[in-house]
């Protein structure tokens, strides 16, 4: 096997490295910045030079080596190269190559796009391990334009009504894709630190991003009428929107498709923005790959496989700790850094 | 249906109960008839039945949106709604309808009188032209589940606005027998016959729990206690030469219990009883316990041997309406002791008795008192201040029940399920266990009673310690400890640990407790005794 199982993450024995382990380990190569895929502890790591930037500024001091899209990188006599994942800006796919073999792990992906991540780029491979997070046929997402008209139609009618608006959006990625899809024209766009601080980081990559103001005590309603907040879901539930008095709240979230979860937020809308691929998503790029063998993690895996076998392919499941997404997509913004 | 949708949404999308009544007033403003008289009732519970099954909407919907059924089983066991559920597997319609809501819901109702093949052919018709929510809540109409977030008391609250007529007269006309096919809109809302349905109950007082100490209620002699009966509150009507029985749910209980028809032979017309119907051991003087009264609950017809084993009584706690007049604005004390000389010469076999009002000297009394509940077979005291009128639904100051705590049992967690619906991304049903020498022996599942935050911290740790899948099941290591609550407990062959408990919930995550610490199998055994 090109890639095995191990507690510690997937690993290729002939490399000697780990894809995204979640113990600390001597190489890791990282698929992107979130904290079920990027853990701090590693000796060495290995990323897309996409994502470098984040993953140092959310891990600190650590020795991390980056390589752009494409290139390949012999290690041990392996062949690894990053390639696109369209999850969020600078998220890949890693190819692994030896014997003539060739795997692919796909970390978080999307197959749409959502105009600022890099796009997905399929990849030819035997063997794919591939997330479902979003896998039935119940998860189908509207196209990026619907979705942006949805949010903006929200805000405006919020301003017109003299509230504010507030959205709960992962400060890594779906807060940057929420700041594309909005119009800048309406009212100011605030930003709670944790998201003002990952957009510096971008913004320094060179990412397109419209103006935004970090919230500070100065900040209130007063001071920026009908304004909307673009906050970490955790921010939302607390006591932090509290000095913009009674505002309309919002999550984006793939989750936000079932009714029963939309309730359970209690956020006066949800929005079905996922940085994840829907079912069509999912289906469409395994097949792409023209893989044979598929590895599903990270999701509804036991109907996944079952699925993926009835359309003939060799599918089995496996562990990983990926996927704090399945308890909520905010959960892993609160033990990030 | 465009305009019940947008209703449907709004309601549905907001928590804010200001915004929900200003939503649901407008509509009733501005929508026909035919559409506020439908909403009024679907929000009132009178849904329209089930025309359609649930097994062939299902085959429907996985055939037009090209799935194997077992894939769109596994995808309604996440969704847990199969009206949502047909909704986000099929393709969006091409096509769009103008039609109403009520003429939707007579297409519907005249499903029940086609075949199968005509059936199929207008739902998948209806399908291919309603577009978003609209075919979701016609899913919900066809699947009889109709349910949105609306109470019946903000429904009145909103009619009353809409239409000026006072709110607690407005609840009182919703009450009773009626539906969108018996009545209209005017002969319901705004010029009904008092005369119409002589069946009709009067809304329900409802009380709130006593939080902490009873003495901030005030003098105690202002108040009136009696045991609180864990039985069906019930309205025992009397009127035109009938009687009715209806349950507080307004379910028309009078067939399931015919022990009652004989009240007709010693109570006049124009009586409206309020009480609590238990199934009564005559021999000890006592209800018998709530699972002999389970015996009775959903039998339309029931047979002698049932009836002989549990022959069921109203204990009376009030009086609604006195020889033909509402006297529900006189203040209890007074319609305590009308009630009281109503029932006075019946004789003991008689199918309605008092509920005996109990003395007391001071809090601390009552308090000690309430404490000797269960030797009643009650479930604690109600406390009734003596000059309240009989409100109309759940009003904070007049009334309070005093429960007892419920019997708990620190047990551990050995099997972990994820929910569905509203958690369907967490794991929230769990299966508990208590020791029996060196083993854990499941003893009860329970799903409720932590908050979001903790499921949210279980789900995390479940997730990284499955030690076995079975379906959507996973077993889990020992680990955690719970602290079980639960109303009851009797005797079951049908589980392996013997009991089965009543109402059981989680109180608390006993963090401060290791496995070893939880309760063992002879401590349940012991609860069986003592309160089975
Ligand atoms: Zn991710
Ligand atoms: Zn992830």
């Amino acid at each position: 096997m090109v890639l095995e199982f191990h507690d510690e993450g997937i690993y290729c024995p002939a490399g000697r490295f780990y894809i995204d382990p979640w113990k600390p380990v001597e190489r890791a190569l990282v698929t992107h910045g979130h904290a079920d895929h990027s853990y701090p502890g590693h000796r060495h790591y290995l990323t897309s030079e996409a994502a470098a930037p984040v993953i140092r500024h959310r891990l600190g001091d650590i020795d991390l080596d980056s390589i752009p899209f494409g290139r390949t990188r012999d290690i041990n006599g392996v062949t690894v190269s990053f390639h696109p994942a369209g999850h969020v800006p600078g998220s890949a796919q890693i190819r692994v190559e030896h014997g003539g073999e060739v795997w692919v792990v796909s970390g978080d992906y999307k197959t749409t796009s959502d105009g600022l991540s890099e796009p997905f780029e399929p990849v030819p491979c035997h063997a794919f391990i591939t997330e479902c997070t979003f896998g039935l046929p119940v998860f189908d997402w509207r196209p990026e334009e619907e979705l942006a008209a949805q949010i903006n139609e929200w805000w405006q009618a919020n301003r017109h009504a003299g509230r504010m608006s507030a959205i709960g959006a992962y400060s890594l990625g779906k807060a940057q894709r929420v700041l594309t899809m909005i119009d800048p024209s309406i009212a100011p766009i605030l930003t709670h630190g944790a998201v003002e601080n990952t957009n510096q980081v971008m913004r320094a990559q060179g990412l397109r991003l419209p103006e935004t103001i970090r919230v500070t005590p100065e900040v209130t309603a007063k001071t920026h009428p009908g304004a909307l907040v673009i906050a970490p879901p955790s921010a939302l539930a607390g006591n932090w929107t509290r000095r913009f008095g009674t505002l309309s709240t919002a999550f984006a979230s793939g989750w936000m498709a079932l009714r029963g979860v939309r309730r359970r937020r209690a956020a006066d809308r949800g929005f079905v923005v996922s940085d994840h691929a829907d079912w069509k998503g999912l289906n469409a790029a395994i097949a792409e790959t023209g893989a044979t063998r598929i590895f599903a993690t990270h999701g509804y895996t036991t109907v996944f496989r079952q699925w993926l076998e009835s359309q003939g392919y060799d599918a089995q499941i496996v562990q990983t700790e990926f996927g704090d997404d399945l308890i909520d997509e905010d959960d892993a913004e609160e033990t990030a850094a | 249906m465009k305009r019940f949708s947008r209703l449907f949404i709004t309601l549905d999308q907001t928590t804010k109960t200001s915004a929900k009544t200003v939503a649901l007033a407008e509509y009733f403003r501005d929508a026909p008839d035919a559409d506020r008289l439908w909403t009024i009732a679907l929000l009132s519970g009178r849904r329209p039945k089930r025309t359609v099954n649930a097994a062939r909407l299902s085959e429907w919907a996985a055939e037009v949106a090209g799935l194997p059924m077992w894939l769109f089983q596994s995808s309604y066991d996440v969704v847990g709604d199969l009206a949502e559920t047909i909704h986000l597997v099929l393709p969006e319609p091409e096509r769009t309808s103008d039609r109403s809501l009520s003429d939707w819901i007579a297409d519907i109702r005249a499903l029940s009188t086609q075949d199968e093949a005509d059936r199929k052919a207008a739902v998948l018709d209806a399908w291919t032209r309603l577009g978003g929510t609209e075919r979701f809540v016609f899913n919900k109409l066809i699947t009889g589940g109709f349910r949105v977030g609306v109470s019946r008391k903000l429904m009145t609250r909103a009619l009353a606005q809409a239409t000026g007529i006072a709110e607690p007269e407005l609840a009182h006309r919703l009450m009773g027998n009626w539906t969108p096919e018996t009545t209209s809109y005017a002969a319901l809302i705004t010029a009904p016959d008092p005369d119409a349905d002589l069946s009709r109950p009067y809304p329900f007082c409802l009380a709130h729990g006593v939080e902490g100490d009873p003495a901030v209620l005030g003098p105690p002699d202002d108040w009136l206690a009696e045991w609180k009966w864990d039985g069906i509150r019930g309205q025992l009507i009397l009127r035109g030469g009938q009687h009715h029985l209806w349950s507080r749910g307004e379910e028309l209980m009078t067939d399931r219990f015919p022990e009652f028809a004989r009240v007709r032979d010693f109570l006049p017309d124009g009586t409206v009883i309020d009480g609590e119907v238990l199934a009564w051991d005559a021999a000890s003087g006592q209800p018998m316990r709530f699972a002999a009264l389970q015996t009775r609950i959903g039998r339309k017809t029931v047979p002698k041997k049932v009836l002989a084993d549990a022959p069921a009584i109203l204990r009376a706690y009030d009086l609604l309406e006195h020889d033909g007049t509402d006297i529900r604005a006189r203040p209890f004390a007074e319609r305590r002791a009308r009630l009281e000389d109503v029932l006075r010469d019946l004789p003991p076999e008689a199918p309605v008795q008092p509920s005996p009002l109990i003395p007391f000297d001071g809090w601390d009394a009552l308090g000690d008192i309430r404490a000797t509940a269960r030797d009643h077979a009650a479930e604690g005291l109600m406390l009734k201040r003596a000059d309240s009128p009989y409100h109309v639904g759940r009003k904070r100051g007049d009334w309070w029940k005093w429960k007892l705590d419920p019997l708990s049992i620190d047990a551990v967690m050995v099997y972990a399920q994820a929910g569905h619906g509203r958690r369907a991304n967490l794991y929230t049903d769990f299966t508990f266990a208590v020791w029996k020498g060196p083993d854990l022996v499941p003893f009860t599942k329970a799903y409720s009673g932590l908050t979001d935050e903790e499921f949210r911290k279980i789900t995390h740790w479940v997730r990284r310690n499955t030690l076995e899948r079975f379906g959507p099941v996973r077993r889990v290591p020992p680990h955690h400890v719970f602290e079980i609550g639960f109303e009851g407990i009797q005797k079951s062959t049908r589980h392996k640990s013997g009991v089965a408990l009543r109402f059981p919930r989680m109180l608390r995550w006993r963090h401060d407790k290791t496995v070893d610490q939880a309760n063992t199998h002879d401590d349940l055994l012991e609860m069986l005794d003592l309160y089975g």
